[in-house]
């Protein structure tokens, strides 16, 4: 690399530039808000959902918008809207996370088979008939009936994955009983992949039809309302606030335990918290969407390189930018197919992160060649 | 300032347990600056790690400036050491600022973040090694060399009273060590107390008043530079014939090696 490069690499993560793009990226991840409250099959401009939502916050009365429309962007499309942003950023935070923590740039709730261990305790908490409102036994039902205990049957799939995960992970790790960064994903993709096989089974026994099975797996929006933000936002919010408080445990992480302790780290503490607080995050978020995987892959890397790794920036950057990631995944998953037909959101998320999956093992296998 | 009685410590792995440390004693009187001598594998690092608190200790005790250092947490132990390690990874994305202020964690709350003092904390170590001009520079992409003085600096900021070094100077060139060491000699007047593992004896010789040798776990020679940096000494330590010569600067002795002389050790 040039000295020329390196200087203006440097410079990129000076604060001014760093508060720039997280300004763009905040920016950019409201007004994709209401943009995307405007698209579908009853459109409006982005002038008229503006009305439209400062109306329904009790703002704007001045101004005259169709109810029916003001119906439609606000009591159908701000939901949706809302929890695909929600859900992105839970995935995007949660990714930081585990990169920080387990050091892999290749980790994320997907790869870790901790959105897999979540979409599984939710579907248990689903066919065995536990928690209200679960009548019919289908997911939306469920859903439907506000089935308060799902995020926690998901979260203790999400943990019992990780655990899982992890031990598999150590067993076939190196002689000094640390973690390879393959092995861990290797580990990652075959509980996912048994657990996706199980929740199949599971509601193929339930008679529940392979087509509602896909876009579970696949993870969707579709029929979502403000019912799910509240059901899943508390778990979120618990989530995202353990992470935050521990942004600088974060930093101190991933330079390795040796060196977190030197520094006066209880590492082993933070860790847990930190793991917990993931699982939180992603547990909620496959509770109310579905797997959906890529998010939390993608985000953290593209923005190490424009806002750096230091984690009090890097994390709320990534919820932003998770947030607007999904957002737009879900408009394009909501119209891309003719006839009001919708694609599952992870397809999209897929189809967009997995040659940048490719792309990033590639990196990470010639990092770990020492080249 | 340091009081280590009886050390017995070592790792854990899959075959069982191996014991590193086979009972250390040692004593560090406030302000001194102690070279860690000793063949590779005899235990230097392991000592260093057991004083930092990062390997559990089997058997004996350690103190620091009073306290014994397993009843202390880690932001306490912190306080009162600071360690520069050995060949540091440093994840890509952080500012050489960002790695020295993170020298300052122990000193936050759990709550507050880091305030003015610590960054004036961290300007001020940055500048005490020289290395002011590469706070914006990216701390992954730095030259051994560069890296090292940064993490001299983040120790600095951590804190001055004790610092332990664990081979902070292999990696660098004849320039850089001089003025690395030469650096520490100041920390030293100013009133530091200092052990530092090294495996250039020449260097331990010309900047420490005192040097320990280990060799296999324990501790095989202790005292005053002059007196313990013989011939025999050193033969019996290093296994090979090794002579002393009176540095033409300074009048330390200094070691040089003999070729052949390991061949004909061996028989």
């Amino acid at each position: 690399m040039t000295t020329g490069a390196r200087d203006s690499r440097a410079q990129g993560r000076d604060l001014r530039t760093r508060v720039l793009w997280i300004s763009v990226i905040c920016a950019a991840s409201l007004a994709s808000g209401i943009v995307a409250c405007g698209l579908g099959s009853f459109p409006s401009t982005p002038a008229q959902t503006l009305i439209a939502l400062l109306q329904a916050l009790g703002l704007g009365a001045g101004q005259s918008v169709d109810p029916a429309l003001s119906v439609v962007v606000v009591d159908i499309r701000l939901a949706r809207v809302a929890l695909a942003w929600l859900t992105g950023a839970s995935l995007a935070v949660a990714g930081c996370v585990f990169q920080g923590v387990l050091r892999n740039p290749l980790a994320d709730a997907f790869t870790l088979g901790v959105s897999g261990g979540a979409a599984f305790g939710a579907s248990v908490a689903i066919l065995s008939g536990l928690g209200s409102g679960l009548a019919g036994g289908t997911f939306l039902a469920a859903m439907g009936g506000g089935a308060g205990i799902l995020p926690v049957f998901a979260l203790a799939g999400a943990l019992l994955a990780l655990a899982a995960v992890l031990a598999l992970g150590r067993a076939g790790g190196g002689a000094d009983g640390g973690l390879r960064r393959e092995t861990l994903v290797l580990a990652g993709i075959v509980v996912s992949t048994f657990l996706s096989a199980l929740i199949s089974l599971l509601k193929s026994l339930d008679e529940e039809s392979v087509a509602s099975i896909v876009f579970w797996i696949m993870g969707s929006f579709q029929g979502r309302g403000f019912e799910h933000v509240r059901l899943a936002l508390p778990y979120m919010a618990v989530g995202l606030g353990l992470v935050a408080w521990r942004a600088r445990e974060l930093d101190l992480l991933s330079l390795g335990e040796s060196q977190a302790r030197m520094l006066g780290l209880d590492a082993g503490r933070s860790r847990l918290w930190l793991l917990v607080g993931a699982s939180l995050l992603s547990g909620a978020a496959v509770a109310v969407s579905g797997v959906i995987g890529f998010v939390g892959l993608v985000v953290p890397h593209l923005l190490r390189q424009v806002v750096g790794a230091g984690h009090r920036t890097l994390l709320p950057a990534s919820a932003f930018l998770g947030g607007l990631l999904l957002l737009w995944s879900d408009v394009l998953a909501r119209s891309i197919l003719p006839g009001g037909a919708e694609l599952p959101v992870g397809v999209v998320t897929a189809l967009l992160g997995g040659p940048f999956f490719c792309l990033l093992l590639g990196r990470s296998a010639r990092l770990g060649r020492g080249a | 300032m340091i009081r280590v009685t009886a050390l017995r410590c070592g790792y854990g792995h899959a075959g069982g347990w191996r014991e590193a440390l086979h009972g250390v004693d040692l004593r560090l009187a406030r302000g001194e600056m102690v070279g860690l001598l000793g063949p590779n594998g005899s235990g230097k690092t392991t000592l260093l790690s057991a004083l930092a608190g990062l390997v559990p200790v089997k058997a004996g005790g350690i103190e620091v400036g009073g306290a014994d250092i397993s009843r202390l947490s880690p932001r306490q132990r912190a306080l009162r050491v600071s360690c520069v390690p050995q060949r540091a990874e440093v994840a890509p994305g952080f500012s050489v600022r960002e790695l020295v202020l993170m020298g300052r964690f122990a000193h936050t709350g759990l709550l507050s973040g880091y305030g003015p003092e610590d960054h004036a904390a961290a300007e001020a170590a940055l500048g005490d090694v020289h290395a002011l001009d590469l706070a914006e520079r990216q701390a992954a992409e730095l030259s051994g060399g560069e890296l090292q003085r940064v993490l001299l600096a983040r120790a600095l900021a951590q804190g001055r009273e004790l610092l332990l070094l664990d081979e902070a100077a292999s990696a660098l060139d004849m320039a850089r060590r001089v003025e690395a060491y030469d650096l520490l000699a100041a920390l030293h007047e100013s009133g530091s107390t200092i052990l530092s593992a090294m495996h250039d004896l020449n260097l331990a010789a010309l900047y420490c008043p005192r040097l320990v040798f280990l060799k296999r776990g324990r501790i095989a020679l202790d005292g005053p530079t002059t007196e313990i940096f013989t011939e025999s000494n050193l033969k019996d330590i290093y296994e090979t014939d090794i002579r002393v010569a009176a540095h033409p600067v300074t009048g330390a002795p200094q070691a040089l090696l003999v070729p052949g002389a390991r061949a004909a050790a061996l028989g």
